[in-house]
């Protein structure tokens, strides 16, 4: 397959493992006092499992699987809220397939669609908006999800619906910006991590600059990287590079994808729609200053928290976590996710406890599926 | 059934085709039992018990159910899928099919002549599967009751003596072999339903396995058990074999046979070829001493031109599915979560 097999193939990966090894010993790291570097991006905790990457990579060497799958980080209130407007009978309620599973305090989206709810998944903003346009005496709600990869095509859906005059379409937002975190998980005292693997499409968004405070302010490599095992590899190698030689800078691994400066189409669309809210929650990270995205008073009648009166602030109580549920350990990376009491057992993909088992870019599911540390011989 | 067919006019199904009445009659004969030639209209079939009464031989007896979105699609349709789904449960256990009921649950304003062509398609399946449709059934429901027309085929065939294909048989050292190309069914539909707005030429593999069966039967008669590889992808089919032997399974992902287009819509949708569904696609295993024998007469019938092994049974990990990644890195394959597609067959 072009485009695709030249990035898998493996006597070029051979190569960049072995290069890994040796850094990594050059740098002195072992399985006692590791290299531990975050691989920011679901996608990318995704293919490091599909691959076996984290099989073929040194004992010396830890991935911590980040923050960057939307669907784990979203908080319970905002499932519960998604839910209760679906439950309006004049509401279609559109999302993405992947946030049908993710549990609510009472239910998830799926189980409100089998009640009877009208809940269609889409696979872009623009499909919402063509059920906005054939069914006029309906309310219809896009389920605004996603960091700065799906962010730009919600704000041109709401740019478009305001060209058309569309009145009954509006987004229920909860985009969420990548960088926030990072610094969060950065000034948390209890977090050990000796460099970062960045998001390869967030970055063909936002370009590289808004990662250079991770380099300046907190001496930490970060490499943005592409989504291919290859890339992935190479991007580890580059980091640890950086880290043998006391470096600290933004590389971009990914340039075939990445400008440097982003794309300033998307860029201006969502400035033009969104604004930062003071601050968001996120599951397991609880909230942090301007993280999320919020729809300008601009585009008012496009957004369905003024639509249906739904607030986001100093009124809204955290929903909590359910007993047991430890994605919040497994998120700033201090326990893996074998080390939850709940995981495979209380709670597994078909049953999940928490966020991180729902998405196949949460690194619970990623275990299970792929069996992190179950093909390891035993002690 | 001599008496002459009677016509049915009407372009659309109403509830009055449902009622029992005349319009039922026109709606059956003309559209199905012109079609399938059951050998008189009594309310069941009457067959012979020849083919039964062989000492030690068994019956096999299954029934599927076939709410396939869209109703007709590139490779097939869903009478195709009905017939060649039924038989191919028979099949993977070593079963001749024989015969075959088939019940249509037609909702409110079908088109008649998409009933035709399903009709026509279902009896072309089991010509080629060497089945007949001996009996069936008709209802029809109110508008959005169904979505235009599901169909329920059951089948009886009869098991030789002496065969005894079963998951639990296999053994670690067997050899697993597929007989084709992963995916094409589901990648098909996935692309006619049109959401994605992707076009490709990827057609299902809906097709009757009974020829290849017993082609590896007579070459490779130690033959420990077959699946077909249809909901949840050989993937599924693998789990369930390596749970029911108690053993594990590893197979190799650069053995694996995928279409250049297939492996193309997985990596834009997101989705991994091996839990997509087959219709035509099947895994065994054979001891491997005679896995050379079967894999040639496999490749010797036309269902399994592209057959190729792809992996074996093993002692360690019992129960589960490792795959060797074409990085040599090693993960698990495990049963699909969810659903990949709804309404895939």
């Amino acid at each position: 397959m072009k485009f695709a097999d030249e990035f898998r193939d493996p006597a070029a990966a051979r190569g960049v493992l072995a290069a890994i090894a040796g850094v990594t010993a050059e740098i002195g790291a072992t399985a006692d006092a590791p290299i531990r570097i975050m691989e920011i991006c679901g996608g990318h905790t995704h293919a490091i499992f599909r691959y076996g990457l984290d099989k073929l990579t040194p004992p010396g060497l830890e991935f911590i699987h980040g923050p960057g799958c939307p669907v784990c980080v979203l908080p319970m209130g905002r499932v519960d809220e998604c839910v209760a407007l679906a439950e309006r009978p004049e509401v279609i309620f559109t999302t993405f397939g992947d946030a049908m599973r993710v549990p609510g305090t009472r239910k998830s989206l799926m189980q409100a669609k089998a009640e009877g709810c009208d809940i269609r998944m889409v696979y872009s903003p623009l499909d919402a908006l063509e059920l906005a346009r054939r069914n006029p005496d309906r309310e219809i709600v896009f389920f605004g999800l996603g960091f700065e990869t799906t962010t730009p095509s919600t704000a041109l859906s709401i740019q478009q619906a305001a060209a058309e005059g569309l009145a009954n379409f509006s987004v229920f937002c909860n985009h969420i910006t990548v960088p926030p975190p990072i610094r969060a998980l950065l000034d948390d005292p209890r977090m050990v991590l000796d460099g970062f693997v960045g998001p390869g499409h967030v970055s063909m968004v936002i370009g590289t600059r808004p990662y250079d405070f991770i380099a300046r302010d907190y001496g930490k490599p970060i490499v943005v990287a592409g989504f291919e095992p290859l890339d992935l590899l190479q991007s580890v190698l580059m980091v640890l590079e950086q880290i043998r030689d006391g470096r600290a800078e933004v590389e971009n691994q990914y340039a075939r994808v990445v400008p440097d400066e982003g794309n300033p189409v998307s860029i201006a669309a969502c400035a033009d729609v969104y604004e930062p809210r003071p601050s968001f929650e996120w599951r397991g990270l609880g909230e942090i200053d301007l993280s999320g995205l919020r729809i300008r008073e601009r585009y008012a009648g496009f957004d369905a928290e003024r639509r249906f009166a739904i607030g986001y602030g100093a009124a809204r109580a955290a929903v909590p976590e359910p007993e047991g549920c430890a994605c919040g350990e497994v998120m700033t990376g201090r326990i893996k996710p074998r080390q939850c009491p709940q995981f495979g057992t209380g709670c597994t993909p078909e049953m999940p406890l928490g966020a991180l088992m729902v998405s196949s870019e949460g690194a619970c599911a990623a275990y299970y599926q792929y069996g992190g540390g179950q093909l390891e011989p035993a002690g | 059934m001599n008496a002459p067919v009677r016509r049915l006019r009407a372009d659309r199904v109403t509830l009055a085709h449902g009622g029992g009445g005349k319009a039922m009659r026109e709606l059956i004969e003309d559209v199905f039992v012109s079609v399938f030639r059951p050998d008189g209209l009594e309310d069941q079939a009457r067959l012979q018990a020849a083919a039964l009464a062989e000492p030690g031989a068994r019956l096999a007896f299954t029934t599927d159910g076939f709410v396939v979105d869209p109703v007709e699609f590139p490779g097939g349709d869903i009478g195709r899928i009905a017939v060649c789904g039924t038989v191919n449960d028979l099949v993977v256990g070593g079963a001749r099919p024989l015969w075959l009921s088939a019940a249509f649950i037609i909702e409110e304003g079908c088109e008649v002549a998409l009933l035709r062509r399903i009709a026509a398609s279902m009896q072309a399946a089991a010509e080629e599967a060497g089945v007949a449709i001996v009996t069936g059934d008709t209802k029809v429901v109110g508008r959005g009751s169904a979505d235009r027309v599901f169909v329920t085929t059951s089948g009886v065939g009869v098991i030789p003596a002496g065969r005894a294909l079963a998951a639990d048989r296999v053994r670690p050292g067997d050899v697993a072999i597929v007989n084709g190309v992963l995916g094409d069914h589901g990648a098909a539909i996935l692309a006619a339903r049109g959401d994605m707005a992707l076009s490709t030429d990827v057609a299902s593999d809906c097709q009757p396995l009974g020829a290849l069966v017993e082609a590896v039967l007579a070459a490779a008669p130690g033959t420990r058990a077959a699946r077909d590889a249809t909901r949840g992808g050989l993937a599924s089919a693998l789990n369930e074999i390596a749970e029911a032997a108690g053993c594990g399974i590893v197979i190799d992902e650069t053995a694996l046979p995928l279409r250049t287009e297939v492996k193309g819509l997985c990596e834009i949708l997101g989705l991994d070829p091996l839990y997509l569904a087959n219709e035509g696609t099947l895994v065994l295993f054979a001891p491997e001493h005679e896995a050379d024998a079967a894999l040639a007469a496999m490749r010797s019938v036309p269902a399994g031109r592209d057959a190729v092994a792809i992996g074996r049974a093993v002692g360690d990990h019992p129960g589960r599915v490792v795959m060797q990644t074409v990085f040599g890195g090693r993960r698990i394959v495990d049963m699909l979560v969810g659903e990949q597609l709804p309404r895939i067959c």
